[in-house]
């Protein structure tokens, strides 16, 4: 109880404060302390609730169960993460005069503001409150993504806040339709909408409501995960706004917005008693893989490569969850962790290459080997393992998914496969080039005398915690990820 | 009493029905002025809505609800928009992608396409007004059809808001409105898009201003700044039915 207090109160608190003080050259502390502190309730609710029963707080307002207290320990740990290479990352632009004193102010309150949002939407109990965060997410990132005014910034984010904007108020309607079915099992009072009343009737809701009701969410959700065809605004939005912030958007918003997804998917699977849910999920997925498969090696902005390789993984999430049954709700859970560590790392290397470089075109990062070995070896070793090789943890992950995917639907199972090489292919070329490429220009590179040792930390922590997953993962880990799953896969 | 509710239910529907002209209204209505004020007269009907399923039904937050509908959507927000179109010069600015007949064609359709699929879902509600669902699904889709029809970026919003006004039209006919929490929750997020909306404006304006000399601008930007450039009031009068 006391941990989920000081989850959700931290941020809170630390984006108050830092509206205020956020200019100060110790802000970049106080970012840091409040997501620790976020962190570690996080690790002590964890604590709490693996091995024993779901919490209920406040009435029964918040609600934490394995897979959420699971969700909350990779978010608030990318935050903190985020907020030390940020702290990093915003000394070298201040000095070069790139952030001013507001936006300095607006990015650390936002900052904790997301991360806020994104705690309440994993601990709410009433669905209609984890809609209301995750809007509330959305539009502070919304506003992240502008902060440096240019052109192409406006123009990403407004892309993003009506793409987002349609999509969510299909959620919503999806959600009011939820409403009605549960109404109409467990009458018309405050219980209607909370996810622990629902998930107790779920078998006895109207299925006629609930096909109509999931299509519904699956739109606004999957808008929200970046889902082809809905897809459209994430690359703009990843390649614009301070380069942090895109490692949270794509480590962690995607993530929650998947999480959502999948509440809502236990209540159709419920209802329905086939597994439709599962397959729009799979064909969905797999339209997302495919196509970024094709467009991956087109892009000539390093972040928008990333972006799309986070549509790559968030359709291979989407057919992992959609295949369903113990062992692939498993392989999901495990590529989903491995998916938000190696991806913010990818972004945190990304960051420091694209102000050493002072450009986010791949054409002009070249060299990086030569100049910056830490920073080339961060970056290559990031890419492999965002790209499933072994022995990092999305290897196993993707192995598992396909192989249950060959016995259940092999032709897709091979559809998946060419794409994933083709992926890994076009990758692979664009960065091989940033690493080794002969250096196009002298770089004047007005970061080097600015950075320091600490730099590329949290970046080699997520690998290695990547590596570690992959190689041995602790018994507890697994027994914790097993009681996530059986939320989802009953 | 219970001729009284008749009376009421039909009331309601009569209302939803208005709700959805003005939906047709707003997807024909080519002056930003106008879309402004078809949009809070919409609210106004979702307001009297409201209020009128919680009479009948006696549940009292509603009342709290379409307290909260008259200030955010009525007042509030339509100031905010007229604010914005004057300080923009965008008074007698027009667009539209898609000539009108076809619109309202389209329009047609998806009205049929939203009955086809909320009636069996209607018969199963146990709210009062459930034939209204079909009515506010309509007015859902014809806001989503304003929306990819139109350009300018204020039109978008209303399009989005409108959207939204059938969301919670379906939200209070079919079930008695969603619980209170939810409800303040969606308002301010809703306010706070509209105060985004408002900051972006400005920027984009800025925006095209300072680099219209350089490099082809975006867009939207441009679209924004086309408005008060090339103003052809005339021409597009006629047009109007």
């Amino acid at each position: 109880m006391n941990a989920l207090a000081t989850l959700l109160i931290a941020p809170l608190v630390g984006a108050l404060a830092l509206a205020i003080l956020g200019e100060r050259p110790h802000a970049r502390v106080l970012n840091i302390a409040a997501s620790a502190c976020a962190a570690g309730a996080a690790l002590a609710l964890a604590l709490e609730v693996f091995d024993s029963e779901p919490i209920l707080a406040a009435g029964e307002t918040f609600h934490v169960d394995a897979l959420s207290a699971l969700m909350l320990l990779v978010t608030t740990f990318v935050t903190l993460t985020t907020a030390v290479h940020s702290a990093d990352y915003l000394r070298i632009e201040v000095a070069r005069g790139r952030f001013s004193v507001g936006q300095q102010r607006i990015y650390h309150a936002l900052f904790q503001l997301i991360a806020f949002a994104l705690c309440l939407a994993l601990s709410a109990n009433s669905l209609g409150i984890m809609w209301v965060a995750m809007e509330a997410a959305t539009l502070a990132t919304i506003l992240v993504v502008s902060l440096d005014r240019s052109q192409a910034a406006l123009a990403a984010a407004w892309k993003y806040f009506i793409l987002c904007g349609v999509g969510i108020l299909q959620a919503l309607f999806g959600t009011v339709l939820l409403y009605m079915a549960a109404e109409r099992v467990i009458g018309p009072d405050e219980g209607a909408l909370l996810w622990t009343h629902l998930a107790a009737i779920r078998t006895r809701l109207d299925p006629q409501i609930i096909t109509l009701a999931f299509a519904l969410l699956f739109v606004g959700y999957g808008t929200k995960m970046g889902l082809v065809p809905l897809h459209g605004w994430l690359p703009d939005a990843h390649a614009e706004g301070p380069t942090p912030v895109t490692a949270v958007l794509s480590g962690l918003l995607l993530n929650v917005a998947l999480y959502a997804l999948l509440r809502c998917k236990v209540l159709a699977d419920g209802a329905l008693q086939t597994p439709v849910a599962g397959h729009l999920m799979i064909g969905f997925g797999l339209l997302g893989v495919v196509l970024a498969a094709c467009l991956l090696g087109r892009q000539r902005d390093l972040r928008k490569l990333l972006a799309w390789s986070s549509i790559e993984h968030m359709g291979m999430l989407s057919i992992a969850f959609g295949l369903g049954g113990a062992a692939a709700t498993f392989a999901g859970l495990l590529h989903l962790l491995g998916h938000a560590l190696v991806k913010s790392g990818l972004y945190f290397s990304a960051a420091q290459a694209i102000q050493w470089a002072g450009t986010g075109q791949m054409a002009g990062i070249r060299g990086l080997m030569s100049a910056r070995p830490v920073l080339a070896w961060s970056l290559l070793l990031g890419t492999l393992a965002i790209l499933g090789l072994p022995p990092f943890s999305l290897f196993p992950s993707e192995f598992m998914t396909i192989s249950i995917m060959i016995q259940k639907l092999p032709w897709a199972a091979a559809l998946l496969i060419m794409a994933l090489i083709l992926a890994f292919a076009s990758v692979l070329l664009r960065v091989r080039d940033m690493i080794f490429g002969n250096r196009v220009q002298a770089a004047v590179a007005a970061s080097e005398p600015l950075r320091t040792a600490a730099t590329a930390i949290p970046a080699l922590l997520h690998l290695a915690l990547a590596l570690c997953l992959g190689l041995v993962m602790p018994v507890t880990l697994q027994r914790w990820l097993q009681q996530a799953s059986a939320v989802i896969a009953g | 009493m219970n001729d009284l509710s008749t009376v009421g239910l039909q009331l309601i529907d009569l209302l939803a029905a208005v709700s959805l002209l003005l939906a047709f209204g707003l997807l024909i209505q080519r002056r930003l002025t106008a879309l402004i004020d078809f949009y809070a007269l919409q609210s106004l009907v979702l307001v009297i809505v409201t209020s009128l399923v919680g009479w009948l039904t006696g549940q009292r937050h509603l009342y709290l609800s379409a307290a909260l509908t008259m200030v955010l959507k009525v007042l509030l927000i339509p100031i905010l928009l007229y604010r914005l179109v004057r300080r923009l010069r965008l008074e007698t600015s027009h667009d539209t992608l898609v000539k009108l007949p076809a619109t309202l064609l389209l329009g047609l359709l998806l009205v049929i396409f939203a009955f086809d699929v909320a009636r069996p879902i209607a018969q199963l509600s146990t709210a009062i007004a459930s034939g209204t669902l079909g009515i506010a699904l309509a007015g859902i889709l014809v806001g989503f059809l304003m929306m990819i029809s139109r350009s300018r970026a204020i039109s978008q919003v209303i399009a989005f808001l409108a959207m939204e006004n059938g969301v919670f039209l379906a939200a209070t006919a079919v079930t008695h409105g969603m619980p209170m929490v939810v409800e303040l929750g969606i308002a301010v997020d809703v306010l706070i898009g509209v105060l985004i909306l408002g900051v972006f404006l400005f920027h984009l304006q800025d925006a095209a201003d300072s680099l219209e000399a350089g490099g082809p601008a975006s867009p939207t930007a441009r679209l924004e700044r086309s408005g008060p450039e090339t103003p052809k009031p005339r021409k597009a009068r006629t047009q109007t039915p």
